[in-house]
């Protein structure tokens, strides 16, 4: 069996890492599971694609690429600009819809519900905005270079591979070294508590929504970068996600992405096994084995 | 011409009663019992799809084709679908609420891809033709054909509503409502909360797989692309519209959302330009969207909600005082 399969899979993991562990922080601070979390990646990629744009007309200089990678400096700067409005993005409909449901105590059930229907809203307004047609961030052709184990990467590869463990450490670390992550892990264990403790339980779902957004926008940008951008890059993903969240036990960032790299590992294997039509299967599998064996996943609490 | 606009008002409501047959379906496991499903495209194309292979003559590019009667298709259809929903259920509902719902949602995309890719079974992307309609032999007067489709669907909706509200009243119905009022008091009483929510589930399941069928004979043709996620928002839009925990309401909804949906479709394709009209088409989707929160925002009961036996007892004791 040629061994590349766990470059593909490592890559294709760290954009469902990053992706789950959004999930998991909805999941465990504001207790419902977000459908609309896909929507969240398609919105990163397609904002960091016009801002991108809109750069490159600006200054032709920022198009050209950047030493070994197939983009220019227009991509990371569109990228921190997009991680700024996809959050802003997830605040206003938190605001819009899922507050209003808060405040009234709504059953966990109707915000699934309302997610579901913003998550169609969302994709369809993408696919009405920017048509269905898949869009690139570079044409730029890059060549594998041979990392020996007869591995082969791009740098680009590579270089999503180090983003993704930055951010993965960053957020770890802010959920427990610093007094927003413990005020976040606190809301997360006992809301009530934590706001009688004169914890901001608001500025906490803030910043949950804030810190799921940026890395579903992080998780988005890679994906249009490896493959293309289309409208349902996001809802394609959902599916491995919620099984990534569950995987790693819900609210565990680490458990996350662990999960997310095991989900990734598994279907390049399966595509390279049984084929490459039957990959969207391989999460579903490993949900229901889950759910079968260890519902409460690999590091979660037992409720 | 008033001929040709009664067979195609016959030929709407006919489609607009599948739907309404989803509906009650939903309203079963949503309404009476609080279970989220949004695998319903899934347990609808298990229902069209055994209920094809069932019916359809032999054929030998594809497993089976049965030539069995459509009655029988039709009680495999509801048959298959009932034991998936089932085995769903048995998996996930003694779990978290969300978990349930995130499990139909791998359904859905899982019987997609086997729709797609178990081409000795499905027929793949082409699906699957050929299954034999109901009065085969009126089709060559149209009206009485369309007119004999929907006496069909509305004699089968009529069946299940009715025994619908039966069960609703039945002890059955009665610990279901009490279950989701209050599970800890309907335990103190010593019901079992998860066998009842499995039952519906699975009662619910089964008649969206009915409905496949009857959808899939009305039209002749099955493919994947029927049971694509956007059938589960446009049931889920029907339900929440009409007004959860009512079966009138269920139908209504069914009707009236078709409605406009057929109406926007045809004002889509006559007004907007040939190149724009995928655009526009999605416009249409956001409005489905915007609209299913905005109900729950704002009429979370939706046009006919459910009465709940308190106001109706209440009602009830008032109305002589103030004779």
């Amino acid at each position: 069996m040629n061994p590349q399969f766990i470059m593909d899979g490592l890559i294709a993991g760290a954009i469902i890492g990053l992706g789950a562990v959004g999930v998991t922080l909805t999941y465990s601070i504001l207790r419902f599971s977000n459908f609309a979390h896909g929507e969240l990646l398609s919105w990163g990629a397609y904002l960091a694609l016009a801002v991108a744009g809109a750069l490159g007309t600006l200054s032709a200089g920022l198009t050209k690429p950047i030493a070994p990678f197939s983009f220019g400096w227009a991509l990371p700067l569109a990228a921190v600009i997009a991680i700024g409005l996809t959050g802003l993005l997830a605040l206003a409909v938190d605001a819009l819809l899922f507050s209003s449901f808060r405040r009234r105590g709504s059953a966990i059930i109707i915000m699934v519900m309302a997610s579901f229907g913003a998550s169609l809203a969302l994709r369809s307004l993408l696919e009405f905005l920017f048509t269905s047609r898949p869009a690139y961030f570079t044409k730029a052709l890059q060549i594998a270079m041979k990392l020996g184990g007869g591995l082969r990467a791009t740098p680009d590869q590579l270089l999503m591979l180090g983003v993704t463990l930055v951010s993965v450490v960053t957020v770890h670390l802010l959920m427990t070294r610093t007094d927003i992550g413990r005020a976040m892990r606190a809301v997360s264990e006992n809301p009530a508590l934590a706001s009688i403790a004169g914890i901001d339980v608001r500025r906490v779902i803030r910043t949950t929504w804030f810190l799921g957004a940026a890395l579903a926008c992080v998780a988005g940008i890679m994906s249009g970068l490896l493959i293309q951008i289309r409208p349902y890059i996001g809802h394609d993903l959902l599916l491995p996600l919620f099984a990534a969240a569950i995987l790693g036990g819900i609210g565990s960032v680490p458990g996350a992405m662990l999960a997310g790299l095991i989900i990734g590992l598994c279907e390049a294997l399966a595509v390279q096994a049984v084929g490459a039509e039957w990959r969207a299967a391989v999460s579903f599998v490993i949900l229901i084995a889950v759910l079968l064996v260890r519902p409460r996943g690999l590091f979660g609490k037992a409720s | 011409m008033t001929l040709d606009i009664l067979a195609y008002a016959a030929f709407f409501l006919s489609m607009a009663l599948t739907y309404a047959i989803i509906c009650l379906g939903l309203n079963v496991q949503w309404g009476m019992t609080g279970l989220f499903n949004v695998g319903i495209a899934a347990f609808v194309a298990v229902g069209a799809y055994t209920s094809a292979l069932l019916t359809t003559p032999p054929s030998p590019d594809r497993f089976g084709g049965f030539d069995l009667p459509i009655f029988v298709g039709w009680l495999g259809a509801a048959i298959t679908s009932g034991l998936l929903s089932w085995a769903v259920g048995a998996l996930t509902i003694r779990l978290r609420s969300d978990y349930l719902a995130i499990a139909t949602f791998g359904i859905a995309v899982t019987v997609q891809l086997c729709m797609l890719n178990l081409q000795p079974i499905t027929g793949g992307a082409f699906g699957i033709g050929f299954i034999p309609r109901p009065f085969a032999g009126l089709q060559e007067n149209a009206l009485l054909f369309s007119l004999a489709n929907f006496g069909v669907m509305a004699l089968v909706v009529l069946a299940l509503y009715l025994g619908l509200e039966h069960l609703a009243k039945s002890p059955w119905g009665r610990v279901l409502r009490a279950i989701r009022e209050d599970e800890m008091a309907a335990q103190a009483l010593g019901k079992r909360p998860i066998r009842f929510r499995l039952q519906a589930f699975s009662l619910g399941g089964a008649i969206m797989g009915l409905a496949g069928a009857a959808q899939a004979h009305f039209i002749g043709f099955i493919a994947p692309d029927n049971y694509m996620p956007i059938l589960t928002f446009q049931v889920w839009a029907m339900l929440i519209v009409g007004g959860s925990g009512n079966n009138r309401g269920a139908i209504a909804g069914a009707v009236l959302v078709w409605g406009l949906w057929a109406l926007s479709a045809a004002a889509v394709s006559s007004f907007v330009p040939a190149e724009q009209q995928a655009r526009a088409a999605s416009l249409q989707i956001v409005a489905i969207g915007v609209g299913l929160c905005l109900m729950l925002l704002w009429r979370p009961r939706g046009l006919f909600g459910e009465v709940s036996p308190l106001t109706r007892l209440k009602s009830l004791r008032r109305a002589p005082s103030k004779e």
